[in-house]
């Protein structure tokens, strides 16, 4: 039997993005908030600083801050005719670990969504008719507008000190921004990071082709900056160690220097790490949750009674508790009715390569994990899906990221990968080459779904979390429209017709062995209507109002482009719906 | 430990521009991969450290470090794998002489050989390629079996020899077909013994050399990589399109 700990009012599970920004609004309050982190105590120092932080190995290849698969993992399939079987080793995702998250080791690509991409469903409907919606496709609405977060997306860019270009304020086209993005009420708070060469190659060639370039909204900072929570970001290093990587300069904005420090303000907030939350309990009617159970570094069960939950761990470990813990009905793929492991989408991929000549240097090593200039032409819903036979679009770029060979020693096409004649090919390509990627948006489908597996578990115990994912037709279309365009884009940087290396990343089945992205969506949605969603518009469970659920896992499909901005934006403004009126009158929010 | 999709992916990854949470672009690298395979270099001598447990000397005239976790034969055979892939050439010495099977034999010792972050509980099924590693055995246990089922087809097709005492010709030859899979191991799946050995090898000739490979930083000069050291806020518009070298690259033993 699990000890009973005193209560407190608030738990918190998770030290990312969405947990520290919680326990930071809420430290005003001085409720008694205790927040759970499974992984280590780190922070910028000592754990970021040093020759160490540099070290690829220890972090790009070993994955030092990806969660342990000997403690927890999924199970995976492509069809439901299929048995699950558990992902052995790292894969297509990276889920962090430790203080916060993966909002540690992240690139720090920070956009708003389009207009579009909050309303995918009646806006795709109000343009083309229900008819072009496959009928497999759960196409579902935001509960929110991008209006109504445009406030929160503001202020989550002001307190990274987000680099990049506006595009639209007020309404009105800024020269140099993206010209499709949604109205802004302000400019960026810090101008964009300085372009590489290839990111100049690509922004002619974009603009020769009639798209319309702009440079990757960063939270990579391009200069020292002070946010309105007096906290400074200091200036981007360029030095290419980023993804994967916690970041020296405090310039990768970060919660566990933004957030944590403002959470424990609060006398009464209290982080404990090498704590797995595993389990939310419930009353017996199932209607409230009374706290969590959870294991310590010592291998006890312990139970934290508390009066509100907040999830805030990563897309799998979220739906994982819902699941587990019995909040809200299962979804069913057969009827396509219930709620918990409903709509979970992936994100496509790309590119092409680019071959330069001999007397161009692109200095590799020269970049930060978001550096980048990007084109969203063929994004969201910019383009005609009638026409194009697909809905959902992506985003078309070229990044300056790394180039520490250990992650990137690229050879001239026809070389060889070892032996004689290897060596020089990879001297001739090092400085030579680059890509142009794509990252595509993936609709939710009904036989795309999380739910539990009935053989294998985690070290804790519980069934571990099965998933179901497949690529279907729409974003195959996707892939292979986008690795023409990257063609066509990487002909006109080369001087040449497009083709050579290349392609869509979706070729057959969806492999979850190689890395590809960690932008998981869905699996707890949020919406109107609690037939098709987990969670009101506040993030609060329509079933169970005193546990809240933030996330990407909110999403009810995915976009081509990366999550954590509206990640961070429903944050706030689930923050704000918890401390104005939650608190004020506990019980459901809608 | 990856299969053969993963170790070109991540290659690419950075390439694409993996910051960009943009995805994996097939590159020449993996189209080459494909390809026709290395042709064979000129046969050299027998590998005269076979049998001996101890690492081949390295560059500078440091003492010879021993193997903490293969065994004199395994040794051997990984030593000869090393030269078979990083040759001598006039951009960097051997393989094992820049310290790269020092390198394997430390990896497989330590917590990721002993799959120490692994999900390792069964039941074990084979599954489909798209499910990835589905095996019960460790990273040090899938190479030092594959080492073995290696050493016994070599034994049976070219007289009693093993691996390591092929002439450098017929090496290559086996190195081929081990990562077209043209040859069936009984014990462990040929890509995952290949992709794995291959993919830590390539680690020892790349990672920083705190690790024991990389000696010299031998494949970061031949590459023109500063090192891990350099900041380059006020360098990547000033050094646009203009080769940016040091003398010495620096790594992370080097700071501190």
């Amino acid at each position: 039997m699990a000890t009973k700990l005193p209560p407190v009012d608030v738990v918190i599970v998770g030290s990312g993005w969405t947990g520290g920004i919680v326990a930071k609004e809420l430290a005003p309050t001085g409720l008694k908030v205790v927040m759970f982190e499974r992984g280590r105590p780190q922070d910028t120092t000592p754990d970021f600083s040093g020759p160490q932080a540099h070290d690829s190995l220890k972090y790009s290849r070993r994955l030092h801050m990806v969660q342990d698969l000997s403690q927890e993992t999924i199970t995976f399939r492509n069809s439901m005719d299929q048995v699950a079987l558990p992902i052995r080793q790292h894969g297509f995702y990276w889920p962090g670990t430790n203080v916060g998250g993966s909002g540690a080791h992240w690139s720090g690509l920070t956009w708003r969504w389009l207009e579009w991409e909050h309303k995918m469903l009646s806006g795709t409907v109000a343009k083309y008719g229900k008819g072009i919606i496959p009928e497999d496709m759960n196409l579902q609405d935001w509960p929110l507008s991008y209006a109504e977060l445009e406030p929160y997306y503001d202020k989550f860019e002001k307190v990274c000190g987000i680099s990049g270009k506006a595009g639209n304020i007020k309404g009105k086209n800024v020269p140099g921004g993206n010209p499709f993005e949604a109205p802004r009420q302000n400019e960026y708070p810090t101008p964009p990071m300085t372009a590489s060469h290839t990111m100049m190659l690509f922004e002619k060639a974009t603009q020769n082709l009639g798209y319309h370039p702009f440079p990757v909204p960063t939270a990579n900072c391009s200069e020292d900056y002070t946010n309105p929570d007096g906290i400074t970001l200091g200036q981007c290093h360029y030095c290419g160690h980023c993804t994967a990587f916690g970041c020296e300069a405090n310039a990768k904005a970060s919660p566990h220097f933004l957030m944590l420090p403002l959470a424990r303000k609060n006398p009464n907030f209290q982080l404990r790490t090498n704590s797995t939350v595993v389990k939310v309990n419930l009353s017996s009617d199932g209607k409230r949750a009374t706290g969590v159970t959870y294991v310590d570094a010592r291998g006890r069960e312990l139970e934290q009674p508390a009066d509100l939950v907040v999830l805030g761990a990563f897309v799998t470990g979220n739906v994982h508790l819902m699941l587990h813990s019995g909040i809200g009905k299962p979804y069913d793929p057969k009827t396509n009715t219930g709620v918990i492991g409903r709509n979970y989408a992936f994100q496509g991929g790309g590119g092409a390569f680019l071959l330069l000549d001999k007397n161009t240097f692109t200095n590799p090593f020269m970049g930060s994990g978001a550096l980048g200039t990007w084109i969203d032409d063929f994004n969201g819903d910019n383009y005609d899906f009638a026409k194009a036979g697909y809905i959902g679009g992506g985003g078309i770029s070229i990044g300056s990221n790394s180039g520490d060979p250990l992650t990137y020693h690229p050879t001239l096409p026809g070389a060889p990968r070892w032996g004689k004649g290897w060596k020089q090919a990879m001297v001739d390509a090092y400085h030579h080459v680059a890509g142009i990627g794509h990252q595509g948006a993936v609709m939710s489908y009904r036989q795309n779904y999380f739910d539990l597996d009935p053989t294998y578990r985690d070290a804790f115990g519980r069934p571990l979390l099965r998933l179901t994912f497949d690529w279907q037709p729409n974003e195959t279309k996707i892939m292979t429209a986008h690795s023409a365009v990257c063609q066509e884009i990487a002909g006109e940087i080369m001087g040449r017709k497009p083709g050579g290396p290349g392609g869509p990343r979706a070729i057959g089945h969806f492999n979850s062995a190689p890395y590809q992205t960690t932008h998981n969506t869905g699996g707890v949605v949020f919406g109107d209507d609690p037939n098709t969603s987990a969670l009101n518009k506040y993030c609060q469970s329509w079933d169970v109002p005193n546990v809240f659920v933030l996330g990407s896992c909110v999403f009810p499909q995915n976009a081509g482009r990366n999550p954590t901005g509206p990640v961070g934006a429903l944050a706030y403004w689930t923050a704000e719906a918890i401390t104005k009126k939650y608190l004020k009158r506990p019980g459901a929010l809608v | 430990m990856t299969d053969e999709a993963t170790t070109d992916r991540r290659t690419l990854l950075k390439l694409a521009g993996l910051g960009l949470g943009v995805a994996a672009v097939p590159t020449a690298a993996a189209v080459a991969a494909q390809g026709e395979p290395a042709a064979a270099p000129p046969a050299a001598g027998g590998h005269d450290m076979a049998g001996m447990n101890h690492a081949a000397p390295v560059a500078g005239g440091e003492p010879r470090p021993g193997y903490v976790f293969l065994n004199p034969d395994e040794a051997a055979f990984v030593e000869a794998f090393v030269d078979t892939l990083i040759p001598e050439d006039e951009l960097t010495a051997k393989g094992t002489d820049l310290g790269v099977a020092i390198f394997v034999d430390r990896q497989l010792y330590g917590g990721w050989g002993n799959g120490d972050r692994m999900y390792l509980q069964g039941p074990f099924l084979e599954g489909t390629p798209e499910q990835g590693y589905q095996l019960r055995l460790t990273p040090n246990q899938l190479v030092t079996a594959g080492i073995a089922d290696v050493n016994d087809h070599v034994s049976a097709t070219y007289a009693g020899n093993s691996f390591d005492t092929l002439e450098e010709a017929d090496r290559i030859k086996v190195v081929t077909a081990l990562e077209s899979a043209s040859i069936d191991l009984p014990t462990v799946p040929t890509r995952y013994f290949f992709n794995t050995l291959f993919q830590l090898v390539m680690d020892g000739f790349f990672a920083d050399p705190i690790y024991g490979g990389n000696k010299g930083k031998a494949s970061w000069k031949m590459l023109g990589y500063p090192g891990v050291g350099e900041m380059y806020a006020d360098k990547i518009a000033e050094w646009r399109n203009r080769p940016y070298r040091v003398d010495e690259p620096l790594s992370i033993q080097d700071l501190m």
